[in-house]
């Protein structure tokens, strides 16, 4: 199976390297760009079948290396 | 005074912390490496500067699952000391030793000079042998030292006295343009409620002699000498 997480930082944490984004963006013409956020993906092969047993691992794994909880959030999807 | 200062792979200011101790306390450090998973019986055990494992996925996070920070969590659970310069810091917040974490500076850039901190709290293991709001002199070295902790936090660390270190100018005001990397409330290092875990962005490691360009980072192993007289 294949875990895909989206590690995004969470609501009031200053993403500095996004705001460098938006403003190229808006260097660039786009116009109307309200605001950038950056996070991480990152993806997971897994031996598990089982999709709940492989839900479970990779939340653990979330919860200890993958992301920071100070600062981020976490969504995963599998299939 | 026993010490031991952990290495792990792509720290660069280990043997600066190593020669800083061993020079003032007068007792060679023992030097860990981070699959070391005991640590001898020591007073102090520093984590140096550096960019641990590459940075990789967050800066201290892979340091922070190392088979040797089992035994520093376990120091610091029995009131042992524990330091963390720069990198250091950051793998103090990986691992839960010390609150918040430390973000990619807001200017996006490294950032390498000389910064003003002052001292607001000389009451503790680390800061005691510095009078209180003397503003040092220490070099700063670092691409992600923007402190960051959520409200409730921030409240606690400033009520509690919990930030000994804070960038300052050079008349000690905590002003916009003395912060050299957008860190909330100027914090330049902070310590644990219990007093005995500190992590700091600048380097006391870089200015215990005169050769290496002035001594304001002496007080701060002075201090841990005092402590554990």
């Amino acid at each position: 199976m294949k875990a895909r997480i989206h590690i995004t930082l969470k609501d009031g944490v200053l993403d500095p390297q996004g705001k460098a984004i938006q403003h190229a963006l808006g260097t660039l013409g786009f116009s109307g760009v309200e605001g950038v956020r950056q996070g991480k993906y990152i993806e997971i092969d897994l031996a598990e079948t089982d999709k709940s047993n492989a839900a479970e691992t990779v939340e653990k794994m979330c919860k200890k290396l993958l992301s920071n909880m100070v600062i981020e959030n976490y969504s995963i999807t599998i299939d | 005074m026993k010490s031991a200062v952990v290495t792990f792979p792509a720290s660069n200011c280990n043997r600066d912390m190593f020669d800083a101790l061993e020079k003032l306390t007068g007792k060679t450090p023992y030097q860990i490496w981070h699959q070391d998973s005991e640590i001898p019986d020591v007073d102090l055990i520093a984590l140096p500067g550096g960019f641990s494992f590459g940075d990789y996925l967050r800066c201290g996070a892979m340091a922070a699952r190392s088979p040797a920070i089992k035994a520093i969590a376990l120091h610091a659970e029995r009131g042992g000391n524990v330091i963390g310069v720069c990198n250091g810091f950051q793998v103090l917040t990986e691992m839960g030793l010390l609150p918040g974490a430390l973000m990619r500076n807001s200017s996006l850039k490294f950032v390498c000079k000389t910064v003003h901190l002052q001292v607001e709290n000389t009451l503790t293991n680390f800061t005691n042998a510095y009078t209180k709001g003397q503003v040092i002199d220490i070099p700063v070295a670092h691409h992600d030292g923007n402190y960051f902790a959520d409200e409730d936090t921030l409240k606690m660390l400033e009520t509690n006295g919990q930030i000994p270190f804070r960038y300052v100018s050079k008349a000690g005001e905590a002003t916009a343009s003395a912060n050299p990397n957008g860190s909330q409330n100027n914090i330049a290092g902070i310590i644990n409620e219990r007093g005995n875990v500190l992590g700091m962005m600048p380097h006391p490691e870089r200015l215990i002699e005169d050769a290496q360009g002035g001594t304001d980072g002496r007080g701060f192993f002075e201090s841990i000498i005092n402590t554990l007289k």
